[in-house]
Formats: C-alpha cells, structure tokens, sequence
C-alpha cells in the first residue's frame, strides 16, 4: 500500500476536556487510486487530511506514505485547500510557484515542469494576471497546480468544490479529476456530498459521527472505467447512492 | 465595426451626472467663499470684534508677516518633522512589536492587562512625565506623539495578524513553510490594508500629540505659535495658525492616500 493508516487515533485538548476526533482508523490506499472519505459534517474528515498532511500529530497509531512515518509536512505529499485560497496580491505565476518557494526549490527545472502544466492546462496566458481576473473554476485549476508544482506523490483534497455553485461544481470536479489522472496522481478526496464523491473514486471509506472510524468501505468496480458525468447516468449510481446515504443517516 | 451608438437614455444619465458633479464643487467652493466673504464683512461693519474672532484680511497680513519674516517654515517645518517622525515611528514600533506578539501568544497574554490599562489611559496625562524625563524639546513632544499611536497601532495590527485566513495558514503549513515565511509571505501582505489603515489614524494622532506636546513645552512650531498668539492676545496669529495647520494635516492625509495608490500598484493588485 501506498499509504497505509494503522489505529489512527487523535485527540484535541481544550481547558474543558479532550475531543476524540479520530478512534482506531485503519485503511490503506494503493498508488494512483482515487479514494473518496465521506462523513456527516464534523465529524473529523478535515482532522484526517490534516494527520496524513503531517501538520497534526497522531494520539496512538501510524501513518506512513511511500514507506515513509509522517510526522512533519513532507513534499510527497500535496494539499488542496477549502476554496482555491490564491492569494490576491500575488500574480497567478507566483501563487503556483509559492510551493517551490517555501521549499527553496524554485529551480529552472522545477519553474519549467510548472511552466508545462500550465500550459497543458491552458493557463500559460493568465500568468501575469491576478486571481480577481480569472473565474471560479480557472482559480481551482491552479490551485491544483500549485500543489502539483512540488511535485507530490499524493494529493489531499479537502472539500475543494463546496465553495462553488452547482453548475460549475460538476464541470470543475471533472476537470480536476481528468487532470489528477493525467499526471498519474494518488487522491485522496474529503467530501459532505454523496454524488460527487461516487462519480469521481475508485473506493469510498464512510465515517462515522466523531469520534470518527471507518463505518465502510465501498469499491466501485463497476464505475472506475467511466468518466465523471457518465457516472451520474448509470444505474450502480443510484445504489451506492443509497447505501451510503443509509450508512449516514443510521448515525444520526 | 462601428462605433455602438449612446443611447438617449445614456446621454441623458450621463449630462446629469456631470451636472451633479458641477453643482457639488460650486456649492463647496461658495460656501468657503461666502464664509470669508461674510466674515470679512461682518468684522469692516463691526458686527464681530476683529480683534477677538480676526478677519480674512488681517489674517492674510498675519500671514504674509510670517512669511517675510521666515518664521512660517520655521514653524510649520518643525510641526511637521515632529508629526512625520512620530507616525513613522509610531507604525513601525507598532507593527513590529505586534509580531512579537503575533509570534508568541504566551508573551501576548501576558501583555494583555498593560495594553488594555495604557489603552484606557489618556496619554496627555505623561506630557509632564516626558518633558522631566527627557528634557524641553522635540524629543519630548515625539514621546508624545508615540504615546498617542503606539498603542492603539499595536492592538490594531495583531488584531489583523490573527484574523488572518486560517485556511491560507493552513495550506502554508502542509507546504512545509516555516513561521518565519508564514509571517513575511502570508500574515504581513495580507495585512497591507491594516498597515495603511493604521498609518491614516497615526496621522491623526499624532498631529493631536504634537499639538499637545506643543503646548506642554515648545520654542517652535505651530501649536506654540497658537498659545503664544493667545497669551499675548493676538488672536489674528491664533486663527491663521490653525487655518496653516488645517491645510498642514489635510496635506499630510492626502499624501498618505497617494503613498497608499502608490504603494497598491507597486503590489499589483487592489487587495
């Protein structure tokens, strides 16, 4: 396994008690899977990207990507915030590369491999633009590229639609996903919504309310060959459509 | 293609709107007018006492005399280096010790009481503390100006430091970045607007610092040359010297919204 969780468990301590956040999470993903974790709001999801990230620390348990225990942010590993959070004051070429800049890798090679990803992804123009000038869905491509620009062997992505309106939800989670398989990417997605995560996973791990743990696990072989928005018209749809939704609700 | 031809809903919107935009300049350079006009007239019919409340024309005189003499730039030169150094001083002190505190939160908690007791307390209060401790001239009266701004900046600037987006802190961190760039590429650009936020009121603050320490202890500058002008009962000095100070501080204001402009284009983006 790629990345491999085993007994996660993580607590938060605040003056009037300790949050359980995560109990006992255990689940592997193998390299260039697309998984999907959904869960009933708060109960933990973002927690979790932020443990296998390795800016929060475990309570007990181990996580390890390519073979390695996370314990600090490493650059084999690559975030997609909530929103596309590009900085304003910064032009797109600088957002994208801010990556590089922080690691101190901004190096020819490394500006060229960012170079090539815009231009593939039809961004090369906007370079000397501002985020203000380009539209929802242009702004979440490069924050995909900035996180590609490191060169991550995984991505995170924790909610990276809910900021946007349905119609350009659809079409930007397509695109997202056309890109992350293009560039032979290992994801793991963080998502509230059902659907999106069913037309867009190879596998989906449900949680439970908090203290989060995994509720179930489901493979989507019949869907992992179809496209995004093709998914959405065949019938395994709606079936784990409604499993999960009832693997949900059962929690409330 | 041709020229899309305006509407006659648009030349009409248009027309107004210019005439609007007229009438309000009239009406604000007539009101100052008539001011100075009725004034004027009212202190030649000896309806007012020009030697109590002065007259446009007197006061020209006044400040024509200024002028001659030299003693205008010396005045208005020293009020506005001490009000210069002490905004300047008074920001930057300000911000940097809001990143002590940004940086850490054990020493903002301690702070915590003295800030909320130096805020609450009136700062005129240490003039005569300041003028013992560091003698009778413009060193004392900048201490003044800096008692005024340095605690408000303070509280302002780590107010806007933690209000950062924690979202953006967020992906900072999970891009390995140290609190040293999460400070200078994150929490200070997006806190341009505070900075600029900030310098508009020191400007204000510390005109009233310098004005006050000027009263305190001074052998120049204009808020001597108002408590002079009122001891001696020259109120024509006293009126022409706060008119130069209005036009002063109005100056210095615009200044720190070209500075603003300037300083926004430089970044390259309206934040």
């Amino acid at each position: 396994m790629f990345v491999q969780l085993v007994d996660v468990d993580m607590t938060y301590q605040a003056p009037d008690g300790e949050i359980d956040a995560l109990r006992g999470i255990s689940f592997g993903i193998s390299d260039g899977e697309f998984v999907s974790i959904v869960g009933p709001s708060g109960c933990g999801k973002s927690t979790l990207l932020s443990v296998i990230a390795g800016i929060e620390p475990t309570a007990a348990g181990t996580v390890t990507v390519d073979g390695d225990a996370v314990t600090a942010p490493s650059s084999k590993i690559g975030y997609m915030p909530q929103k596309d959070q590009l900085f304003p004051w910064r032009t797109i070429w600088s957002n994208v590369t801010l990556g590089l800049e922080l690691q101190h890798q901004n190096t020819p090679e490394r500006r060229e491999h960012v170079r090539e990803l815009l231009e593939r992804y039809g961004l090369a123009e906007f370079i000397h633009k501002i985020p203000s000038q380009l539209s929802g869905g242009m702004r979440q491509r490069c924050a995909l590229i900035r996180t590609l620009a490191t060169d991550p062997r995984i991505l995170l992505l924790d909610e990276p639609f809910s900021a946007l309106d349905y119609q350009t939800r659809l079409s930007v989670s397509a695109d997202i996903y056309s890109i992350i398989r293009q560039e032979h990417k290992t994801a793991l997605l963080v998502t509230h919504d059902i659907s999106e995560s069913i037309s867009l996973s190879d596998r989906i791990i449900v949680l439970s309310k908090r203290p989060a743990a995994v509720k179930a696990i489901h493979t989507l072989e019949e869907l992992t060959e179809i496209p995004p928005m093709q998914r959405r018209d065949h019938p395994a749809f709606r079936t784990y459509f409604n499993i999960i939704w009832k693997e949900l609700d059962a929690n409330v | 293609m041709s020229e899309p031809a305006i509407s006659l809903q648009r030349k009409a919107y248009l027309k107004k709107r210019k005439q609007t935009k007229t009438a309000i300049t009239a009406l604000r350079i007539g009101i100052l007018a008539a001011l100075f006009v009725g004034w004027e007239i009212a202190a030649r019919m000896g309806v007012i006492d020009a030697f109590i409340v002065s007259s446009p024309s007197r006061m020209w005189n006044t400040f024509m005399n200024l002028y001659r003499s030299g003693d205008l730039w010396l005045h208005v030169g020293t009020s506005v280096m001490e009000t210069v150094v002490g905004f300047l001083l008074g920001t930057l002190t300000g911000t940097v010790i809001a990143v002590l505190l940004w940086w850490s939160e054990f020493l903002s908690r301690v702070l915590d009481p003295y800030l909320v007791v130096l805020n609450a307390l009136p700062k005129t209060a240490l003039g005569p503390i300041f003028i013992v401790w560091i003698g009778a001239g413009p060193s004392s009266i900048i201490a003044m100006t800096l008692a005024i701004s340095l605690i408000v900046t303070i509280l302002d600037m780590h107010n806007g430091f933690l209000d950062t987006d924690p979202e953006k802190v967020r992906l900072m961190r999970t891009l390995g970045a140290t609190r040293r760039q999460i400070l200078f590429k994150l929490v200070l650009p997006a806190n341009f607007t505070t900075m600029i936020n900030a310098l508009k009121v020191n400007v204000g603050l510390s005109w009233v610092g310098v004005i006050m320490g000027e009263f305190l202890v001074s052998k120049a500058g204009l808020g001597y040359l108002i408590v002079y002008g009122s001891q001696v009962f020259k109120m024509d000095l006293v009126m022409t010297t706060v008119l130069i100070l209005a036009a002063a501080a109005a100056l210095m204001y615009q200044c720190i919204l070209w500075l603003e402009i300037a300083m926004k284009k430089y970044m390259g983006v309206t934040v």
